[in-house]
């Protein structure tokens, strides 16, 4: 089920520590262009802390990334953003006071150009923009079907649209690697069965490449072409599901066995 | 069914960007402007004019200033005073150092040395946010004030330290100082509420009123979307502060006549403060309503008891009035943070259904 | 250089020359800088507790302060009067948990901050109402002499009320810190911003712990307004002089007692010390207006979270 292609983002030795606490320690990985790939683990494996490394929240003390060929110790999210690294967060981190459309049309800032004059005036680029990256935006809301909530405040959606309008807001900005974290959590089946159609979607129609984190296994296995499995900040294995699945180190983990 | 939205439909993404998407509203207000500047001037009363249009017209500028930073940056600001201080004193010191400039260049100039001053202020927003940045605001408050106090430079040395304004003119009509026609003041006033009204709704609706609202609901996911927090904290600072001078310099030059200190002191910060949550955070028409509900409020507490026959003495008024001030507060940040514009809109939706209940 | 020499070495040079007025001037700024931070203090608590940060602790020093002194002039006894006093503050903590704080639970803390605005002007407007706007002196019994001390270096002036309110405020900090640290419901209330559990496991219902954490604090407005009456007279004025527990607070750290006691002292001594070396001779005065703001804009800048405050972590 692989399909190898060139290196997208290289992980190597990253470790991050919190005081004492050790979220990372020496974890390396390569996302290969136009793959899915999955990053599970136990609640505290240090997941979420991987993404927040990659994408620029956090800095690691340790380790290099490299993101199309380019290395990098440290560098601010809107600068990962501006290189096309975008992402949804665990906890839905969404503008609340804003409406869907207003959200999405967010993820089109890094390619607006109007000057303030423009803007104030709304003359010249800053009309134009507005109705150029407005069309995309539409594009990404009829791909994630959310039409019908298109002008509502996202602070008064369900859950599950919330995280939707997330992930076309992370779309609108068409990014060369998604970074989605626990993206089905919290939902029901159905709306799992959405997301991963639409994560599905964009990894064949988009082409985007997309690094995830989840935990229901069924949902792992189906999607995503190779995993990496952290445990106590450490790698555990790495492969493809099926590879992943019969490590005995992950078994043990996964089923508690005690760690000394 | 006059007023609807339903059967209109938008044929193209352009028209649905409009400002005012339901014809009726865009010929209420294009029908409210030209009542405003054709109407008023033949109808209104000089009182009506001078002593209560003038004053919240002007003041409605300044609470569109802190709506940007307030209401749409989500950066409190108890400063608003002093950035109008600021616009009020170097308006003078440029019209009467630079006399040949005309007046409609002076006023925009002393509102961008505010808005530099402004930025100077807001760059502890760099490592700070909210409420902490309350405190870097009243430094602002303080510090200003006491400078323009204290420097004779500002005020050409004048001896009393409150130098009447100077009298200016444009189209050979005088539009500043004691002597100016109401009329013209008036229309002078309100030239620059109609391009600032509409310069903030763009802004709004455009990418940078989206980052301003972005860095208030979730800085760090503004972030994420590529928004560089600094820069667009002191935009919001700068523009804002740029509206504040506006509306200090209108308020020396038109509206008192003078540059005085004690028009630009922290209860004009509250003032403005309190218009802005009453009328809507986040809300240009809210900026208006705002400010005349309360200036409006005062006025109207002090005639009321007179109205019935009762008198009332006046510090008991002023009581009343900081109570009614405070509980107001709280009832909109509970019931209604998005203000009186909120309510205006609901009352629309009402009418848009009328006669049918549902 | 005339400049320089006035800024950079002439003050230090009075300094030494007449140090019984330096200490005069330490004095004098020490005695404002602990009302500024009794009011610090009530910020902290509740800030620590609940987050809040509750622009109208100054207006409850001020309403404390009325209610007081309007009840000794209806001819209550002193101690009755603070008694009933108490009672109203947290009567005021309780209407304030009920009508204010729990019906914006969860929002944003610049909306929570502009509420407690709003609860600031109301009570502002409410103890005028009640008691009316004039200037009214405390007379518990504090005595207010000019006592001469004699040290080494010449003969130094001091307000025995000045004397006395510094041992109030100490003895203050004192009970409230063996109180946060050593009674349960004192760790409970420490604990209960991050932890509720712990502030279950005491018995306090989770309910109630506001109303006890500003019912303290409007204790301690009290203390504060008795002392500052005592020196001023209970009037306005407190009200904007107690806008300057912000500064100190940004100085102090939000989240620290003893930082908000030493920042007040810091900034009291700090502006009394500015304002007779430099303001007045350099600077036409008044600077006492602005000093403590723009100092704690600079500490803004190179360390937000103050002198003793915890670092701020965001968490993602
Ligand atoms: N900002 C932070 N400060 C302190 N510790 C943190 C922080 N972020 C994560 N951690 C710690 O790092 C470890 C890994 O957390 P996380 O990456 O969120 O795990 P996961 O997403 O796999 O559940 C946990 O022990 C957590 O407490
Ligand atoms: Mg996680």
């Amino acid at each position: 089920m692989t399909r190898p292609g060139d290196i997208l983002l290289s992980v190597k030795d990253i470790s991050l520590r919190f005081g004492g606490v050790r979220a990372l320690t020496d974890v390396s990985f390569d996302i290969h262009e136009g793959e899915i790939f999955a990053i599970i683990g136990p609640n505290g494996a240090g997941k979420s802390s991987m993404l927040n490394c990659i994408n620029g929240f956090y800095h690691p003390q340790e380790g290099t990334i490299t993101f199309k060929g380019a290395q990098r110790r440290q560098m601010r999210p809107h600068e990962a953003a501006a290189q096309g690294i975008s992402r949804t967060f665990q906890n839905i981190a969404l503008f609340k006071g804003m409406t869907t459309l207003e959200n999405v049309m967010t993820g089109r800032m890094l390619k607006m150009r109007a000057s303030l004059a423009e803007q104030a005036l709304y003359i010249g680029r800053g009309r134009r923009e507005e109705i150029e990256h407005r069309e995309k935006v539409e594009e990404v809301i009829d791909f994630l079907e959310i039409q019908s909530i298109r002008k509502t405040p996202v602070g008064r959606l369900p859950y599950g649209l919330q995280k939707r309008v997330e992930l076309a807001r992370a779309l609108a900005a068409e990014p060369e690697l998604l970074l989605l974290d626990e993206p089905m959590a919290g939902m029901n089946v159905e709306e799992k069965e959405d997301m991963c159609r639409f994560v599905l979607s964009t990894n064949h129609e988009l082409g985007t490449t997309i690094a995830l984190i989840e935990h229901d296994m069924g949902v792992v296995m189906d999607l995503s072409d190779r995993v990496v499995v952290l445990d106590y900040g450490k790698k555990l294995a790495e492969g493809t599901p099926d590879e992943v699945r019969g490590n005995q180190d992950v078994i043990d983990a996964y089923l508690g066995v005690s760690h000394d | 069914m006059l007023y609807r939205e339903a059967g209109q439909f938008k044929t193209s993404y352009s028209a649905d960007q409009a400002m005012l998407t339901i014809p009726l509203d865009r010929w209420f207000v294009f029908a409210l402007a030209a009542f405003a500047i054709v109407g008023v001037p033949l109808l209104a009363s000089e009182y009506l004019m001078v002593s209560i249009l003038l004053p919240v017209l002007i003041l409605s500028i300044a609470a569109l200033g802190l709506n940007i930073l307030t209401g749409y940056c989500g950066q409190l600001s108890l400063g608003t005073g002093a950035f109008m201080a600021a616009g009020a004193y170097l308006a003078y010191k440029i019209a009467t150092n630079i006399t040949w400039l005309p007046i409609w260049v002076v006023i925009p100039l002393a509102g961008l040395c505010a808005a530099a001053i402004g930025i100077a202020f807001g760059l502890p927003s760099l490592r700070i946010k909210g409420f902490y940045l309350a405190v870097a605001t009243l430094a602002a408050q303080f510090f200003l004030l006491w400078l323009f106090v204290k420097v004779p430079w500002f005020v050409n040395d004048s001896i009393s330290g409150v130098p009447p304004a100077p009298p200016r003119t444009v189209f050979g009509f005088q539009v500043t100082g004691a002597a100016a026609g109401d009329e013209a003041k008036y229309l002078f006033v309100l030239a620059f509420v109609i391009a600032l009204a509409w310069i903030a709704r763009n802004l709004a609706r455009s990418r940078i009123g989206r980052s301003w609202m972005a860095i208030r609901d979730m800085d760090i996911a503004a972030e994420l979307v590529g928004i560089r927090p600094l820069p667009t904290k002191l935009s919001a600072f700068a523009i804002s502060s740029f509206y504040c001078g506006v509306a200090g310099a209108l308020w020396a030059m038109c509206y008192i006549n003078s540059v005085e200190p004690t028009a630009f002191d922290i209860n004009r910060s509250f003032q403005v403060l309190f218009m802005v949550i009453v009328g809507g955070l986040g809300s240009v028409l809210g900026s208006f309503l705002g400010a005349a509900f309360i200036f409006l409020l005062p006025i109207f507490l002090n005639s009321a008891p007179g109205w019935f026959g009762y008198s009332v003495a006046s510090d008991t008024i002023t009581h009343i009035e900081f109570m009614l001030f405070g509980v107001l507060i709280i009832f909109f940040l509970i019931v209604e943070p998005h203000g009186l514009a909120r309510l205006w809109q609901i009352a629309k939706e009402k009418l848009r259904l009328w006669p049918f209940p549902y | 250089m005339e400049t320089l020499y006035l800024i950079f070495i002439d003050p230090f040079v009075q300094m030494v020359v007449e140090p019984a007025f330096l200490v005069e001037v330490l004095i004098g700024g020490l005695t404002s800088g602990v009302m500024y931070s009794l009011v610090a203090l009530g910020f902290v608590l509740i800030f620590k507790a609940s987050g809040i940060f509750n622009f109208a602790q100054g207006i409850f020093v001020l309403f404390a302060a009325l209610n007081f002194v309007g009840l000794m002039d209806l001819g209550v006894h002193p101690i009755l009067a603070f008694v009933i006093t108490i009672g109203i503050m947290t009567a005021l903590a309780f209407v304030v948990d009920r009508l204010v704080l729990r019906p914006l639970v969860n929002q944003d803390p610049i909306i929570l901050f502009m509420a407690t605005i709003g609860i600031a002007f109301f009570l502002e407007g409410f103890g005028e109402t009640l008691w009316g706007g004039d200037v009214r002196p405390v007379r518990v019994g504090i005595p207010d002499e000019a006592l001469f001390w004699e040290a080494g270096f010449g003969e130094i002036l001091v307000q025995s009320a000045d004397l006395f309110a510094g041992v109030i405020a100490a003895f203050l900090v004192t009970t409230l810190a063996l109180f946060f640290h050593f009674t349960p419901v004192g760790r409970a209330l420490r604990a209960v911003a991050d932890d509720h559990q712990a502030a279950l496991s005491v018995g306090i219902p989770l309910n109630n712990i506001w109303v006890i954490v500003w019912a303290v604090a409007g204790f301690v407005a009290l203390a504060a307004g008795i002392m500052w009456g005592a020196k001023l007279g209970v009037q306005f004025a407190l009200s904007t002089i107690a806008l300057k527990a912000l500064p100190v607070l940004i100085l102090g750290g939000f989240t620290s007692i003893p930082g908000a006691i030493i920042g007040g002292l810091i900034v009291g001594a700090g502006e009394k010390v500015f304002e007779n070396y430099w303001g007045v001779p350099l600077l036409e005065g008044a600077t006492e207006d602005w000093f403590a703001y723009i100092v704690a804009m600079i500490f803004l800048f190179f360390r937000p979270q103050g002198l003793f405050g915890e670092k701020i972590i965001e968490r993602v």
